[in-house]
């Protein structure tokens, strides 16, 4: 699974089970997150036990696309069977500022900086 | 007439450095439109770090001073533009308009845009809402509700990110100009500590 763009690129290694976030996301809401919308669903559907996001190469994410993250987050809460890793990048400063509010939708969620 | 929201705060006289940026929102397709956003937001944030001290970091996180207000600005200049955008009266021809002042210890954002006129009263009612209610638990409330809501299409977490994540003061300024028709136009100020 995998989507790629001049200016962002979402891909699923299915050994790992980690979605690989990288570059910009700035898209205009939710008709155009849509597709990642879907792969981060068909990932959640497989029912793996950990699912990791690696957001370390995710320059930039506006708010909608703060808030498609939040609800795959919520979805996985929901499900009480599957855990999720988020590791970003100590570099990047919306990370540092944004990601603690996805352990409120989701106390056992483990954020993990580099 | 004029209605103020929030901590509505007029620009300062004496601002150390400022940079003002004018759209026409009709002068291309909505998607070229949108592409511009993040390109004047991150051009603001670029242009607003000539003027801050170089070497600084910040001790709670070890990143570089300059790199987080630079990420700051950009993304909230970013959030403003893409509001703006969403929200214009189409019809009224009136420059969306975003300004950046550097003044002291703090930054401030201006985005001044046309609103319709059966936004405005939406608009009011979120506003009144927004600076009643505590806006970190605003914020949880409105994921979940996203979350429930299958075919929203749009987040309503602009300027809740802010307040959670940037720790800004935000206010807001009704005003109805006369052009060749009223039209309603509405200053967005954001405030932040640098």
């Amino acid at each position: 699974m995998e989507i790629k763009t001049a200016d962002y690129h979402i891909s699923y290694d299915i050994g790992t089970t980690t979605i690989n976030c990288k570059g910009k996301l700035r898209l205009t809401g939710m008709d155009e997150y849509a597709p990642i919308v879907q792969l981060f669903n068909q990932v959640v559907e497989q029912e793996p036990s950990l699912i990791t996001f690696n957001l370390q190469q995710l320059q930039l994410l506006n708010s909608s696309g703060i808030n498609i993250l939040s609800k795959l987050i919520i979805k996985v809460r929901q499900k009480k069977n599957i855990k999720i890793v988020i590791q970003g990048s100590k570099k990047i400063p919306w990370q540092g500022k944004s990601l603690k509010n996805l352990q409120r939708l989701m106390p056992t969620l483990q954020l993990q900086f580099e | 007439m004029i209605q103020l929201f929030g901590d509505f705060k007029e620009e300062p006289v004496n601002s150390e450095e400022y940079l003002e940026l004018g759209f026409s929102p009709s002068s291309m397709p909505l998607k070229q439109q949108w592409r511009n956003n993040g390109r004047s937001a991150d051009f603001l944030g670029d242009y607003l770090t000539n003027f801050l001290p170089i070497g600084e970091t910040d001790e709670s996180n070890n990143i570089d001073k300059q790199a987080e207000i630079k990420s700051a600005v950009s993304y909230i200049a970013n959030e403003l533009l893409e509001n703006a955008m969403k929200f214009n009266d189409e019809t009224s021809q009136y420059h969306i308009t975003i300004k950046v002042l550097l003044h002291k210890e703090h930054i401030v954002l201006y985005l001044t845009n046309s609103v319709s006129p059966q936004n405005v009263s939406i608009f009011q009612v979120y506003l009144q809402e927004l600076t009643h209610s505590d806006p970190h638990e605003l914020y949880i409330k409105q994921l979940e509700h996203n979350a429930q809501d299958e075919n929203g299409m749009t987040s309503r977490l602009g300027i809740l990110t802010m307040i959670n994540d940037y720790m800004v003061k935000l206010g807001w300024k009704f005003e109805t100009i006369r052009l060749k028709q009223e039209v309603t136009v509405v200053t967005t100020m954001v405030q932040f500590s640098v």
